[in-house]
């Protein structure tokens, strides 16, 4: 019996492609109303795995509910209840802005006493109305995501998946496009989002990184970067080529780089940085400015792709 | 200061009988052995920007200068000093990597006592040698980059012109280009890089934001987030709802918004932080007295978003 608290429940989620892996063993729950996103390069298995929850391709092991209908046995509940919108738009660039949405009303079979409320409704708060008679070819890219995302949620779907939706969008737009999901969220809709995109991954209420197929970690942003081992520093400093060598050269830094006219450099502890100073002032380095910064979702999955991938060879050093 | 590039007032237009106004007025300079970023959305005119610069476009009126050579009057000798690595797959996919760099070498004449050693100077650098008989079409996304970079390097040219490098790049690859760039900049080329990523702003000594073919601002990073008429505060405390109403009731904050799972509050600091001070304080005493969980509550760096966001809004209101 799945929990209906929940928007999606996944057990030990797993896709072969032959004898490739891309969904290795996934687990995961997201309560309704939450914002999910799921984060990793390309071909980490993140559309794989979307698919599988929209129930249009089959796990090869493991299962998973959405809004407690199962993917393996109930796939055709599941279409009716989501709305999908992926990176290339599925518009109809002949139709304008209002007949896109009357045809993907009639596409979702949205019954005919509802159709008009619903567009109207979504033309608003899509902030559409000036456009609604244009062809959609002619709408610029930051409308014609709108309305891709107007389109995708037509039928009122409790779910919505977004598959890269924000790509190259420039960003008052995106915030725009945020505001919209937050709304839709904040009436219930459960949404997961990919992204391979770090900062677009800010967006989300939770986290889920995969790698290679794996999930490799699952939090709320902040806890993510609160998980990382020992502290983050920009420093000033002249010349910053030499420090840099300095600092690479010190056991205490895991990571010494360039970033413009500053260097950051990750201590595994808070303690090492009066070493450091003192290091940096010894050779003669002159340090104008010191401050801790907090690390990027970025940081943090580099960091955990790097703890993988040495796990990942110690492990076949021992079986091999 | 010498100038290693130089932007008169650019302006091109694209298409005769409508024509279309890409880049309006563009000026910039980049100082030697700086690495400059053109930041901007999909559409804002980078590419055109870079084009233009390294002199494989006309402009429509304006004047740029590579190391002090006009591009128009002087393009031979401008050219010979740029390298420039498209946005697009710019390599011969079934050459391998190895053949590549000897290819951009011969066609940019560098002779041939000092290309094997230019050569394995790059392979070493961009942590290729391991491939260098792969053939390119068979290199992951970030493999190619790293090599495309190296093609347009092989000629050892003073100033470098980079479309998207970074663009749908895995982050992985993405940090290790930027580490290849930072060491790049360190043996004295100059760097002119083009990037939709606003983070990666601040990976650069200096920066312009283009938007709709205009600058909207530019200077080094630190001084156009020091230069907003606000500071951010992060607000992360449990229950949502609880926090949501404390913050819109919160005096002093003008503008708030959701962002993951905490609330970015925008507070003016026309005197100082002393406006951000009063409001953390505050908001602590409140959340405390309803015995509020509070994961986070602190002062924020400007991130070069929030930047882009208010300068698009003062360009909007000035029209």
């Amino acid at each position: 019996m799945s929990d209906f608290a929940l928007a999606i429940e996944t057990q030990q989620l797993t896709k072969h492609f032959g004898d490739f892996v891309a969904v290795n063993n996934i687990d995961f729950a997201i309560p309704k109303g939450e914002i999910f996103g799921l984060l990793g390069p390309n071909g980490a298995g993140k559309t794989t795995t979307i698919r599988m929850l929209c129930g249009i391709m089959k796990p090869s092991s493991g299962t998973a509910t959405v809004l407690g209908h199962d993917i393996n046995r109930d796939p055709e509940a599941i279409k009716k209840q989501i709305g999908y919108m992926s990176q290339r738009f599925s518009l109809y660039n002949d139709l304008t802005a209002f007949e896109n949405l009357q045809f993907y009303a009639a596409v979702y079979s949205v019954p005919r006493g509802e159709r008009a409320k619903n567009i109207v409704e979504l033309i608003e708060i899509s902030g559409l109305a000036d456009h609604r008679n244009e062809l959609t070819r002619n709408l610029s890219g930051a409308w014609r995501q709108r309305l891709a995302l107007a389109c995708a949620v037509v039928h009122k779907p409790p779910m919505l998946f977004l598959d890269e939706a924000t790509a190259g969008v420039d960003p008052v737009s995106r915030r725009e496009f945020w505001d919209l999901i937050y709304e839709m969220a904040g009436q219930g809709v459960s949404v997961l989002a990919t992204t391979h995109y770090m900062d677009e991954a800010e967006y989300c209420n939770t986290i889920g990184m995969m790698y290679r197929g794996e999930l490799i970690a699952i939090a709320e942003p902040d806890v993510l970067r609160a998980s990382l081992p020992g502290i983050l520093v920009q420093i000033e400093c002249d010349p910053i080529d030499r420090a840099q060598a300095i600092l690479d050269a010190m056991p205490e830094t895991l990571e010494a780089s360039v970033h413009g006219a500053l260097l950051h450099i990750t201590l595994a502890d808070a303690r090492f940085l009066k070493k450091v100073i003192r290091n940096l002032a010894r050779n003669q380095i002159q340090v104008s400015q010191i401050e801790e910064v907090q690390p990027s979702l970025e940081d943090v999955f580099i960091a955990l792709v790097s703890e993988y991938r040495l796990k990942a060879e110690q492990d076949s050093d021992v079986n091999g | 200061m010498d100038y290693a590039i130089e932007a008169r007032d650019i302006s091109k237009y694209y298409g005769k009988r409508r024509p279309r106004l890409a880049l309006d007025r563009i000026s910039l300079s980049v100082g030697e052995g700086q690495l400059f970023g053109l930041i901007g959305p999909d559409g804002a005119g980078k590419t055109t920007m870079l084009r233009i610069l390294s002199t494989v476009m006309e402009l429509s009126s304006g004047q740029t200068r590579i190391a002090g050579f006009d591009t128009q009057k002087n393009a031979e000798q401008a050219r010979s000093l740029i390298g420039y690595m498209p946005q697009a797959f710019s390599l011969y996919p079934d050459l391998s990597v190895i053949e590549n760099l000897n290819f951009f070498a011969d066609i940019n004449g560098v002779p041939h006592g000092r290309r094997e050693a230019r050569i394995a100077q790059l392979l070493d650098f961009a942590r290729l040698d391991r491939f260098q008989h792969r053939r390119s079409a068979l290199l992951s996304g970030g493999m190619r980059k790293k090599l495309a970079l190296a093609c347009a390097l092989v000629h050892d040219p003073k100033v470098l012109l980079l479309d998207e490098p970074t663009t749908g790049v895995d982050p992985l690859s993405r940090r290790e280009l930027w580490g290849i760039l930072a060491q790049v900049v360190l043996q004295g080329v100059t760097v002119l890089i083009s990037t939709p990523y606003m983070d990666e702003a601040e990976r650069c000594h200096q920066i312009a934001m283009l938007h709709q073919g205009e600058i909207l601002s530019q200077g080094n990073p630190a001084d156009l987030a020091s230069d907003l008429p606000f500071d951010v505060i992060e607000v992360k405390a449990r229950p949502r709802k609880a926090m949501r109403a404390i913050v819109d009731q919160a005096d002093g904050v003008s503008d708030w918004r959701p962002v993951g799972d905490r609330l970015r509050l925008s507070v003016q600091n026309r005197n100082g932080n002393g406006n951000a001070k009063r409001i953390l304080k505050n908001l602590q005493s409140q959340f405390k007295r309803q015995k509020m969980e509070v994961h986070i509550l602190r002062p924020s760096k400007i991130s070069m978003e929030d930047v882009f966001v208010y300068l698009v809004g003062q360009q909007r209101g000035k029209r």
